[in-house]
């Protein structure tokens, strides 16, 4: 079972606490967008062995959404994150850093 | 290469000896000291004119159907772990085609009828069994979207009936159809569908493609995609760069990976799906049933097991293995149908990672890339599809086009033309 650190209330949720919501950082599209632009943000996924980063919502128990960033092969768990933010905190990404050297996603690394 | 009709591709230069009663008993008289492996395992050679990547199912199907449809036979098929080995070996082996859509019915129903003969096409025993299967109506909603779907069906030609609740209890005694909170009322009923031996579909394929004298690689694995001027020139691999004319990506849960390495991308997430077995018991239910509303179907396999799995997890995972709540969740919603699960131990849990669409129908299409075809987005269901979906992406990579996998295309979710299955198959099969 996943266990993941509520980044607002502190408390470590067991996974049957938490909802998952998918690939975060997504750019959200709406009316006006190419068809490219639209597809990239309605369907396209990172979807990547390794590094990736995630919404969660703390469903039984706070009930707000927050960030993860996760191992896809292994499952470790490099921090949370509030969702208050385009792109994952500096501490977040120098943790994932130390453990794998030289990672990217989308435009991060 | 055209196909030549006097050629006997099965019965072609590399011939092996055939399965049979006599050869069971010309064994058997020699203390089973002659039978030969089913397929080679051969070096690769420098280029081929077609390269499949992923033995699982789906890819070994359409290297068969390249050789028996097209006479391709220069084709080596390049797997990283051993044939079979990825969801196909991992699956509960549910076979249905009572699909809403025409496309989905069109190349499913394409698939069961395959099933039907692949034993006799094949030489050998996939273990093809038309138990029948019945999705049942646990809600109004559920009884209204089946009964939509089976007049669907007629109009498809795919041969399904909305039964009763007295019926289902008939052909299935050990559900309780009573509720309080799922009460059985009625169900969908595909007679000819059924479940077949998953590791045998596998295997049966691979020793008939060995025999065209196609080459089946393991423990190899792809690592790149060589291309030249737009066009598609060979895979980087473990073993070295091997060449090819027409590539062929066909790797399930993996799919957004290799996609990578041909500089596409793909509207597919990979999730674990798991399924468990219970203790092997004396025969209860001779049919297999899906419960979608409680996310759960079973079917009893000819061991004695009670066969058991239920939906996805929810987040991206490569581990092949999920959480453990899962399982409960999915056997405990079972319970109150078949009340007979409470009391019995379970033996056996795994995990799969399968590759989920924005519409839950699969994907069978050319790409960016020329030269370059993928099929993929199978999901929680693409067991069933392996003999249409090898059938219709062979020819695809043949001619440049298929009836069967046209609508499948890669630019559907841009378009907005999406083969939306996500009602019709509400539950992991
Ligand atoms: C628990 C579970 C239950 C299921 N139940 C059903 C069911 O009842 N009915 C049904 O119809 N479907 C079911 N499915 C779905 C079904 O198993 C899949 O849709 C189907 O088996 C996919 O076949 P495939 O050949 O595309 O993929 P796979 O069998 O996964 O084959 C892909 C192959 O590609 C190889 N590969 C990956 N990357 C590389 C690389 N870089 N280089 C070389 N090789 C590579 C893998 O090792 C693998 O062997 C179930 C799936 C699971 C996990
Ligand atoms: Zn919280």
């Amino acid at each position: 079972m996943l266990i993941l650190t509520c980044p607002y209330c502190g408390i470590d949720a067991d996974e049957t606490e938490l909802a998952a919501g998918g690939q975060a950082h997504i750019k959200r599209e709406t009316v006006g967008a190419s068809d490219d632009a639209f597809e990239e943000y309605m369907f396209m996924r990172e979807n990547p062995k390794g590094v990736h980063f995630e919404r969660w919502r703390h469903a039984n128990g706070c009930g707000k959404w927050f960030h993860a960033a996760r191992c896809t092969m292994t499952l470790e768990v490099f921090g949370t994150y509030e969702a208050q933010t385009y792109e994952p905190p500096a501490e977040i990404r120098a943790a994932i850093s130390a453990k794998r050297p030289g990672w990217s996603w989308g435009s991060f690394s | 290469m055209a196909l030549n009709p006097n050629v006997n591709t099965v019965l072609g230069p590399f011939r092996m000896k055939r399965y049979s009663a006599f050869a069971i008993a010309r064994e058997a008289a020699r203390y089973h000291q002659g039978w030969e492996r089913a397929w080679a395992s051969p070096e690769p050679k420098a280029h081929y004119d077609a390269i499949i990547v992923g033995a699982g199912g789906h890819g070994l199907a359409t290297a068969y159907y390249l050789g028996k449809n097209f006479g391709i036979t220069n084709l080596a098929v390049i797997e990283k772990g051993w044939l079979g080995g990825g969801n196909t070996g991992r699956n509960t082996t549910i076979i249905r085609s009572n699909y809403l859509q025409d496309p989905s019915a069109a190349i499913y129903e394409k698939a069961r009828s395959l099933y039907e003969t692949m034993s006799q096409d094949l030489n050998y025993n996939v273990m093809f069994s038309p138990r029948g299967v019945l999705m049942l109506a646990q809600t109004h909603h559920e009884v209204r979207g089946y009964q939509r779907t089976a007049y669907a069906n007629a109009l498809q030609g795919v041969k399904t009936e909305f039964i009763g609740p007295e019926k289902v209890k008939e052909i299935c005694p050990i559900m309780n159809i009573e509720g309080p909170r799922y009460p059985v009322m009625g169900g969908l009923w595909q007679s000819r569908g059924g479940t077949a031996r998953h590791d045998a579909v596998a295997w049966g394929y691979a020793r008939a493609c060995s025999d065209m004298g196609m080459d089946i690689l393991q423990k190899t694995e792809v690592t790149g995609v060589t291309r030249e001027g737009g066009k598609v020139t060979g895979v980087e691999t473990s073993r070295g760069h091997i060449g090819c004319d027409k590539l062929g990506i066909v790797v399930a849960g993996h799919s957004g990976h290799v996609a990578e390495m041909a500089g596409f991308r793909l509207p597919i997430e990979s999730v674990a799906l798991q399924a468990l077995v219970s203790e092997p018991i004396k025969p209860c239910m001779d049919i297999v049933v899906m419960a979608n509303t409680v996310h759960g179907y079973l079917s009893q396999s000819d061991k004695g097991e009670m066969v058991i799995g239920g939906g996805t997890d929810s987040y991206n995972n490569y581990t092949q293995r999920g959480s453990f709540h899962h399982i409960e969740e999915t056997v405990r919603a079972l319970i109150e149908t078949f009340p007979m699960i409470s009391r019995l131990k379970m033996l056996r849990q795994w995990g799969g990672i399968v590759d989920v669409t924005g519409d839950r129908s699969p994907i069978l299409s050319k790409t960016p890339l020329e030269n370059c075809f993928i099929n993929c987005g199978w999901g929680t269901g693409g067991f069933k599809a392996i003999p249409g979906s090898g059938w219709g992406f062979a020819e695809l990579m043949a001619k440049g086009y298929s009836p069967l996998t046209a609508e499948f295309g890669l630019d559907r979710f841009k378009e907005g033309r999406f083969i939306d299955e996500s009602v019709a198959a509400g539950v992991a099969h």
